[in-house]
């Protein structure tokens, strides 16, 4: 018999109801994120022992030690945290909103979108003789948020008609995913083959190079985001009992499910903004969490989060370590690392 | 707007055979060489070795013969993925077939040193079948067997794992990534009728099953348990339905490459315009999705004169506006 804990804070405006295993599964996760984290900053080029490194954040340590843990290896290991925590999220809200399995940032549109206006900056800004850009590269960023979200809304107004159902929602985007993939195959195909190999690097999706300016931007929004959809958690459960039921419950379907996207497209946008259409997260952290939390949002998004920002994490480590002197995208990893420990859930997890 | 009694669903088959005869004439008379109606009876009946007859019977003939095939088996193996695993966002891909065959692909290209398309076909072919028979081990591990949402996972997991393999490699050899670019974004330009002619039996064999399948998808898409308590082998039949889609999928990746959106699009389109009733279904979507290729293959060679676009974008931009203006009428639940 499980034992459930409820939580309720504001007069019951965040509630949740969490097993206790839940609890202690979301617990194991964090300190293994943590414990990740330091790994991480250990491993690379250079091993640093950790003790060192808590001595350099406390300010010691040698010239090289520091350039090497805080300027190279913090940030990127900060942004792929948070990039995969915000993908994987999002994904859940998604999974839930749109009901379906196979529902993701990828499936509707949200990370073509941002794709398509990467090789279009790309396209457009870059000179035709080498392979540099006219305009700073800083700017690939706001293409891409820009990108993210007016995909997400053109999305939203093709699928509304007096309301928006979560089947017509996700099929829109996968006519306007399609259309996004088509126009970003295009330019890749018409343009030079640097330049398909830098947009191939960014659709593969990486964190190299990630600087403390973009943990700066990434982090406040990210942490905002973060918070607000797991205050709405509940919001998710409810809109996963399906519209009659959710309605009947006295909850405001359409305006809650446009919340929710909003919140979903927000973590997305800034997500892709720093590291690119990194896959396989946004769809499968969820899962896994699925199989170790259970399926109350509650739980299931603080695990998810965990388990997007440890995958992430990961792939960029590997990334970074395996192949050197090669840097590999984080992105080629997510999945290499995800999928085999997916397929052992679902072996184990027989029951769904 | 679906059509009700039989007599109307034969009527609009008919049609769809006519207009799919029609796209494939204009397939053969449209393209970059200027080329009339005469000239393409000429071209059959009093051949005379000129360049725009050799054109004609040699690249447009072929070309319009493995787009209506490839777009056929794309899409009724579509409409069979997205009733075995009852998940309207299904499509041959997530059994794995694409992200299987391009890795494949991508894997002779930087190990072997392999670029030519006919080495292309069964490489890709093989690639195909090997992801999707695991995909289907791993969706039938377990007691309770093949369960569609076991199936969509294991799927959509190992169709991720290939393409994460694949785009590794590109990362690493930009050289290959030149190389199988245009390949991977799908095309029925430049290949041989060889090509076609060899995966044919595969295909023909694919569509005979799948349209006698049929009847038994009506009773599957009731769901399993009512399914079994109707007297159906569930087992066997979503055996025999995988086993259709690495037929029909993976030839078709094998012709053309992995052209998506038409496995996931043409089941719904077809679904609105005709039912739900798998009998009429299949072979109606298999006439809609070599229409939707065959055109897309005729927009992609006037889109940018004289280069061509691949087929695969052109599916998406045809396809898109039509799929939308579907998906807005209905899909209220």
């Amino acid at each position: 018999m499980r034992q459930y804990k409820s939580f309720r804070l504001f007069k019951g405006k965040i509630s949740f109801l969490m097993d206790s295993r839940a609890v202690a599964i979301t617990a194991v996760l964090m300190i293994l994120t943590v414990a990740m984290i330091v790994g991480s900053t250990a491993l690379g080029d250079m091993k640093i022992n950790p003790l060192t490194i808590i001595h350099v954040l406390f300010g010691g340590g040698t010239e090289l030690e520091r350039l090497v843990v805080l300027d190279f290896r913090m940030p990127r290991i900060i942004v792929a945290l948070f990039v995969g925590m915000s993908l994987a999220v999002a994904g859940g809200i998604l999974q839930g909103i749109i009901r379906n399995p196979l529902a993701s940032p990828d499936i509707i549109g949200i990370t073509g979108g941002a794709g398509a206006f990467v090789v279009g900056f790309l396209a457009i800004f870059s000179t035709e003789t080498d392979n540099t850009l006219t305009v700073s590269i800083g700017w690939l960023p706001v293409a891409a948020f820009i990108g993210a979200t007016i995909t997400a809304f053109l999305v939203y107004l093709l699928a509304w008609r007096g309301g928006v159902s979560p089947v017509r929602l996700v099929l829109i985007g996968i006519g306007i995913s399609a259309l996004m993939q088509a126009f970003t195959t295009m330019v890749m195909i018409l343009g030079p083959i640097y330049r398909a190999s830098q947009a191939n690097i960014w659709i593969t999706g990486t964190v190299n190079g990630s600087s403390w300016e973009d943990v700066a931007v990434l982090v406040p929004w990210a942490v905002l985001l973060l918070i607000v959809a797991l205050m709405s958690a509940r919001k998710v459960n409810v809109q996963e009992l399906g519209d009659d039921l959710a309605a009947g419950i006295g909850s405001r379907v359409q305006l809650q499910r446009f919340f929710l996207l909003l919140v979903s497209t927000g973590l997305v946008g800034i997500a892709v903004a720093f590291a690119g259409g990194i896959g396989f997260v946004g769809l499968m952290a969820p899962h896994m969490a699925r199989r170790l939390v259970g399926s109350a949002f509650g739980a299931l998004l603080p695990a998810s989060a965990f388990i997007g920002g440890m995958l992430v994490l990961l792939a960029d480590l590997i990334g970074r370590t395996v192949f050197l002197p090669l840097e590999i995208p984080a992105g080629v990893f997510t999945a290499a690392i995800g999928a085999p420990y997916f397929i052992y859930l679902l072996f184990r997890t027989r029951n769904i | 707007m679906t059509i009700q009694n039989n007599k109307n669903k034969l009527v609009c088959l008919i049609f769809a055979s006519i207009i799919l005869i029609l796209f494939m004439g204009m397939g053969i008379v449209l393209g970059y060489t200027n080329t009339s109606i005469n000239t393409v009876i000429h071209a059959f009946t009093d051949f005379n070795g000129s360049n725009e007859h050799i054109i004609i019977r040699e690249v447009r003939l072929t070309r319009s013969f493995i787009a209506s095939a490839v777009g056929a088996c794309l899409a009724m193996a579509g409409v069979i993925m997205q009733s075995l695993t009852k998940n309207p966002l299904a499509s041959p891909s997530i059994l794995g077939v694409n992200a299987g065959a391009g890795f494949a692909v991508v894997v002779a290209v930087t190990f072997f040193n392999i670029s030519n398309l006919q080495a292309f076909s069964w490489i890709s072919f093989t690639g195909a079948a090997v992801a999707a028979v695991s995909v289907y081990i791993i969706g039938t591990a377990g007691r309770e067997g093949l369960t569609p949402m076991k199936l969509t996972l294991a799927g959509a997991a190992m169709a991720a794992l290939f393409a994460s393999f694949t785009k590794g490699l590109l990362v690493l050899n930009e050289a290959a990534l030149e190389q199988v670019l245009f390949w991977l974004a799908g095309s029925v330009a430049g290949r041989d009728l060889e090509i076609l002619t060899s995966v044919l039996p595969y295909m023909v064999v694919g569509w005979v099953i799948a349209i006698f399948i049929a009847p038994k998808m009506n009773v599957l898409s009731m769901g399993d348990d009512l399914a079994t308590g109707l007297g159906l082998k569930t087992g066997l039949l979503k055996l025999i339905a995988g086993l259709v889609v690495i037929f029909l999928a993976g030839s078709a990746v094998a012709v053309a490459g992995p052209v998506g959106f038409i496995g996931i699009i043409i089941p719904h389109i077809a679904r609105k315009i005709i039912g739900v009733d798998h009998r009429w279904l299949i072979p109606f979507s298999g006439l809609l999705g070599g229409i939707l290729l065959v055109a897309a293959d005729i927009g992609a060679r006037y889109v940018m004169m004289p280069q061509e676009v691949p087929v695969g974008v052109m599916t998406a931009v045809i396809g898109t506006p039509f799929f939308i203006f579907i998906a807005r009428r209905g899909f209220d639940q």
